[in-house]
């Protein structure tokens, strides 16, 4: 058994085929448990492994399916795959859509066996235009060997997978905008309750799951739930796929054990800082993340440690804050992607990111009024409350703003006393 | 069907009509295929004007307005024109960490455009757009369906050329 299970297929720039897929132990779980394993002992697996969802929020997979109702109702149950990966900074999904692809369709089948669903959607990102492909093509594939469709290896169990590729849009990664998109619809996320596990596509009991918690499925279900416990260093199970961007000497994305120090996935996979530039702070999953600092780097990449630091593990992709790039031009830069994605549906965050997003391009252009420190500190108050929207966008575009304020408050005020970027020759401000 | 939803829907090619209809095929109601429509269509024609709203709107038997309250949502539908080839350059966090900016200004001052606009020869839509997922790789930016990826300032009109060159072949 591997120790990397998420990435074993994934060798040079090639993807696996089916035949490869096969050769490597594929879809050997779906042989051995369609028809022939209950869908409450795979239920009972999965929520005994402690997966949590992968995508960002790190809620219990076991936990959200055992919500969806079981018992045998006419209609659609539906199984939808969120591979609409657009956190900025995040880069991990893509890697194994494109490389492996049968490990995405496998984790769906099995997935959707357990939950009884007989429909399912990858909503994938419209730029992943070699991932749908070679999904599309997986998805064929497959069926032609009778692992989807109808009536899959002869067990009377029905299940078919469309890839549907969407149109842009950063907040269809919220699944009940997802479910409107795939419905669709403009993307606006609903109001919860009721849950997409009880009420979701066209109003029948649905699952959402990101790629990679999906993908996880299969190693579980082949190798057991103490197997996946075992693969984490601290309270959380199984592997994850971890990457850094910024400044340091080897970006990339690596799959490592839960719990994985932030010192070793900086200093030795990512290889340390790049020659000439200090460590200042990073966020560690994604641009919705509260800074760290690198008093922090010797924390475990585990759900709740990250927690009780004041940030989110999130997508467990880090983006690196080095020492000559500005904290407030960085910040702007995020304030503004998520004004613009906002959907407009709920009033604070349509009109208050982009308030923001001014006081913060005012600071950084030497333009910036004490009482505008202030209204950065009420709106982030304000905005990063859960509840005052429908869905989390504003609370997790203000996290970076409101842990940089915490964290680098002195370099917001001294662009306002100097009435400069000092950093403007190196950002070009000004 | 009235001569003028006739003449709407005519405005689709049959070849347009028959994807459309094929994505209807797996949804539980027309209008669920909108967002797979405007796709489809845009996918042949570059954009979707009016006409082609109009007529899918009637195809999948909903209201114009509805459509293009769709259309105009998502930021990779496009209501206006664009050049053979939109250009997308990511301006989130990673790659402006690694100098995106100045990458951007490199690639406006060499298709003699702003973000939003299209070059006179109609080559090339410059456009910026969300975390491409490459950012292991920034600055990156796609050129068509092509993503390309670790650009430098000094070398990402060079790709402008290529990619020209490319499609100068093609056509040979």
């Amino acid at each position: 058994m591997t120790d990397k299970p998420l990435t074993k297929n994934i060798k040079g720039d090639k993807p696996a085929d089916l035949a490869a897929y096969e050769a490597n132990g594929g879809y050997v779980a779906v042989r051995d448990t369609i028809g022939k394993k209950s869908s409450s002992d795979l239920l009972d697996i999965i929520k005994d492994s402690n997966l949590r969802g992968r995508g960002g929020a790190g809620f219990p997979t076991g936990m959200k399916w055992s919500f969806v109702p079981m018992d045998k109702t006419e209609g659609h149950k539906y199984l939808v795959c969120n591979a609409d990966e657009m956190e900025p900074g995040t880069f991990k999904d893509r890697v194994i859509m494109e490389k492996d692809p049968h490990q995405l369709v496998e984790g769906m089948i099995l997935s959707a066996y357990t939950i009884d669903a007989d429909i399912g959607y990858i909503f994938i990102r419209a730029e992943y235009h070699a991932a749908a492909r070679r999904l599309r093509e997986a998805i064929n594939a497959a069926k032609e060997k009778g692992y989807l469709g109808e009536n899959i290896l002869g067990t009377g169990y029905n299940f078919e997978l469309h890839v549907h590729s969407s149109a842009g849009r950063y907040i269809c990664g919220e699944e009940t905008a997802l479910l409107n998109s795939l419905e669709g619809k403009r993307a606006n996320p609903r109001a919860k309750p009721p849950f997409p596990q009880v009420s979701g596509l066209w109003g029948r009991p649905t699952i959402v799951n990101n790629v990679e918690t999906l993908c996880n499925i299969t190693h579980i279900v082949a190798n057991g739930a103490d197997w996946f416990k075992d693969l984490g260093l601290g309270e959380d199970s199984g592997t994850k796929l971890f990457g850094v961007s910024g400044r340091v000497k080897s970006p990339g994305c690596w799959e490592l054990p839960m719990g994985t120090p932030i010192r070793e996935i900086i200093e030795d996979h990512a290889g340390g800082m790049a020659d000439g530039y200090e460590l200042k702070g990073f966020l560690p999953g994604g641009a919705s993340t509260d800074f760290l600092l690198p008093e922090h780097l010797d924390l475990a990449m585990d759900y709740d440690v990250i927690m009780k630091a004041g940030s989110r593990m999130g997508t467990g992709t880090m983006i690196i804050l080095d020492d000559q790039v500005c904290p407030v031009a960085m910040v702007r830069n995020i304030i503004e992607f998520f004004a613009r994605e906002s959907c407009g549906f709920c009033t604070p965050c349509r009109d208050g990111l982009p308030w923001v997003h001014k006081i913060l391009d005012s600071i950084e252009n030497g333009r910036g009024e004490p009482q505008g420190m202030d209204i950065l500190n009420r709106q982030a108050a304000f905005l990063g409350a859960i509840g005052h929207t429908n869905c989390a966008l504003a609370p997790g575009a203000i996290e970076p703003l409101a842990s940089a304020m915490k964290y680098f408050g002195d370099e917001f005020n001294q662009h306002i006393e100097e009435k400069r970027c000092p950093y403007s020759n190196k950002n070009g401000a000004n | 069907m009235s001569m003028a939803q006739d003449k709407m829907v005519s405005a689709l090619s049959e070849q347009e009509i028959e994807e459309i209809e094929a994505e209807i095929s797996h949804l539980p109601n027309r209008q669920a295929a909108a967002i797979d429509a405007l796709k489809i269509v845009q996918g042949h024609r570059g954009w979707i004007s009016d006409e082609s709203l109009g007529a899918i709107a009637n195809l999948l038997q909903m209201s114009t307005a509805e459509l293009d309250g769709i259309a105009t949502f998502y930021s990779l539908i496009f209501r206006q024109p664009v050049g053979e080839k939109v250009v997308m350059v990511c301006d989130s966090v990673s790659c402006f960490l690694m100098d995106g900016e100045t990458v951007s200004k490199s690639i406006k001052e060499k298709l003699g455009i702003d973000f939003g606009e299209t070059t006179s020869d109609g080559k090339y839509t410059l456009l910026p757009v969300t975390c491409l997922g490459d950012c292991d790789h920034a600055p990156a930016m796609m050129i068509g369906d092509e993503e390309h990826h670790d650009l430098k300032p000094e070398t990402v009109g060079k790709l402008f050329d290529d990619a020209s060159k490319r499609s100068g072949d093609d056509a040979s």
